[in-house]
């Protein structure tokens, strides 16, 4: 019934009514809309923007010896991380670990990642599934398993011990060479999906056609397929390279303690000193940290056009 | 055009070193989740190679031990709680954000999408800085209210990538034929981003449930959550019984993988 009534009713419709109309579906719509999005915003509003706000503002606050808070509005704070040379060289040993990591991770997932998007077999999926997929394994679990290869009486040390290539077990837990392995293997999948993502305009196809104009192998890798892979180098190694310098439960377990950085050092600022306020201090820089290498990666974007 | 070869293809020696060295890679990726499936079935004692027989005593213990036991109660009711309540903000917050024009639209999506972009670490802070005067540590509540914050853009995400395949062609055509705004979710949008609300869901589970860094901030010492009991049994003892239990948890994400990758594919839930 309605559908047949609808044609005559726009007709007898006015201009003024139309506008009326439609100014009611919009104020319709906006409070449709509104209800759909506040629940969610006021979920992150909770769970997300207050502990960060929150956050930042005990870093302006003064920290006392056992835990007492001093309520204020000072840089204070600040000071000791970014004169003490000790706070200094947990900072550039972050950072340092992160360029590491970054690099290594990159190296070891460009051949995965250019695999996976030249291959053509009926496996592609399930390949790409099994290189992303321990993303979604718990972070502690996969920490361990480095434990188990990496330990004292550890795969690797067994093995090479067993050939009689070495006496003594090497030192590859509780220092920043376990640290740095471990990380390279779980940030892998990350950057296998931004490559993959990344490697839009990589074509086989202008690969063979470089190949069949003459060029060598190797030009044609240097001269095609590396710079068209670069923006997809480019995000990964950033990618990689944020999720290292603020990544917690991989230092603390396979650094043993004796591996400092600026997430292990908030731990410990938090719950073993109780110094909130140098705790939040720590972690503004970490946020500074993270915003510098968003910019200058956008920066660079830009420059290369990707 | 490419497939006419004018030229016969030689012999290529780089082609199998580079399959090689992709399958080493791969190994190397998939090595520290292989070994300690390896290590759960191991006699030895203590930690060490190489294996000197075949048990299950590692399994066999689990049940008793009731450190395990409670933190895997405790997981498993955050991680349900989570995504009842992640899919109940996100899915409607999505549906806004692909079916309606507004304003701030692009702001208000990357907003949703932020959380992932702030270190876990420095959130957990924020968050045992908030709700410790707030009564809320080391308790179900705040550990909620923390894994919320995380879980939500993929939810988000998941469900805006099956509404962007779909037009709004089938939903308008079910308000002309007179149905209301409710029949016209339930019988059209409902199954249009089913896909997208179960890989979101699962996804949000398995995040809550294998969250370590919140969970230690928040309630470490009153309410340990299994990666936290798992962290710290790690820290403190050598035995194989971790590494039984840690083959449970892969296989638990190993059901997720199946379900994400069966629904949606899981490079494009996870991308």
């Amino acid at each position: 019934m309605t559908l047949l009534q609808t044609p005559i009713a726009a007709e007898k419709r006015t201009d003024r009514d139309e506008g009326l109309l439609e100014k009611a579906t919009e104020r319709r719509n906006r409070r449709t809309y509104l209800a759909l999005l506040l629940p969610g915003l006021l979920g992150l509003l909770v769970s997300f923007v207050f502990p960060l706000a929150y956050m930042i503002r005990m870093s302006f606050n003064k920290g006392a010896p056992d835990g007492v808070i001093v309520e204020t509005f000072t840089l204070d704070t600040y000071i000791q991380p970014l004169t003490d040379p000790y706070y200094w060289r947990v900072t550039l040993d972050t950072f340092q670990m992160g360029v590491t990591v970054g690099i290594l991770c990159v190296l070891v997932s460009y051949p995965v990642a250019l695999f996976l998007a030249r291959s053509t077999s009926k496996y592609r999926g399930l390949l790409i599934a099994i290189a992303i997929a321990p993303l979604l394994t718990s972070a502690v679990v996969r920490t361990y398993g480095w434990m188990v290869i990496l330990g004292t009486n550890g795969l690797i040390n067994s093995s090479l011990e067993g050939l009689g290539l070495i006496d003594t077990p090497l030192k590859l837990t509780n220092n920043m060479t376990g640290v740095t392995i471990g990380l390279v293997e779980i940030f892998m999948p990350y950057a296998i999906l931004a490559m993959i993502s990344g490697f839009g305009r990589l074509s086989p196809q202008l690969e063979e056609a470089a190949g069949s104009l003459g060029a060598s192998k190797f030009k044609v890798f240097t001269r095609v397929t590396l710079p068209l892979s670069l923006p997809g180098l480019l995000t990964a190694f950033l990618l990689v390279f944020v999720l290292a310098i603020s990544t917690f439960i991989t230092p603390r377990l396979l650094g043993g303690g004796s591996v400092q950085v600026l997430a292990t050092e908030i731990y410990d600022q938090t719950t073993g000193l109780l110094n909130w306020p140098f705790a939040a201090a720590l972690s503004v820089i970490l946020l500074v940290l993270f915003g510098l290498i968003i910019a200058v990666y956008q920066r660079l974007t830009k420059k290369i056009g990707g | 055009m490419s497939d006419v070869r004018i030229f016969k293809p030689r012999f290529n020696p780089a082609k199998p070193a580079f399959g090689l060295l992709v399958f080493l890679l791969y190994l190397f990726l998939l090595a520290p989740l292989l070994i300690v499936c390896v290590v759960s079935f191991a006699s030895n004692q203590y930690l060490s190679f190489p294996p000197e027989g075949l048990t299950l005593k590692w399994y066999e213990m689990l049940p008793q031990e009731s450190t395990f036991m409670e933190g895997m109660k405790v997981s498993l009711i955050v991680a349900v709680i989570v995504t009842l309540i992640v899919l109940a903000l996100g899915v409607p917050a999505a549906l806004a954000l692909d079916r309606f024009d507004f304003k701030a639209k692009a702001a208000v999506q990357s907003f949703f999408l932020s959380p992932l972009l702030i270190p876990s670490i420095v959130l957990a802070l924020g968050m045992v800085l908030l709700f410790g005067p707030l009564g809320l540590t080391n308790t179900y509540a705040g550990i909620i209210i923390g894994h919320v914050a995380i879980t939500i853009p993929f939810v988000i995400r998941t469900t805006l990538m099956s509404l962007a395949t779909t037009d709004t062609s089938c939903e308008a055509a079910a308000r002309v034929l007179g149905a209301d705004s409710w029949t016209v979710f339930r019988r059209v949008t409902l199954p249009i981003i089913q896909p997208g609300v179960i890989a979101g869901g699962v996804i949000a589970f398995i995040v809550s449930f294998d969250e370590a860094v919140i969970s230690l901030f928040v309630a470490e010492s009153g309410l340990p959550t299994l990666p936290v009991q798992v962290l710290r049994y790690v820290e403190n003892s050598a035995d194989a019984a971790v590494a039984a239990l840690s083959v449970i948890l892969i296989l638990i994400s190993l059901a997720v993988v199946v379900v994400v990758e069966r629904v949606m594919g899981l490079r494009k839930a996870l991308r």
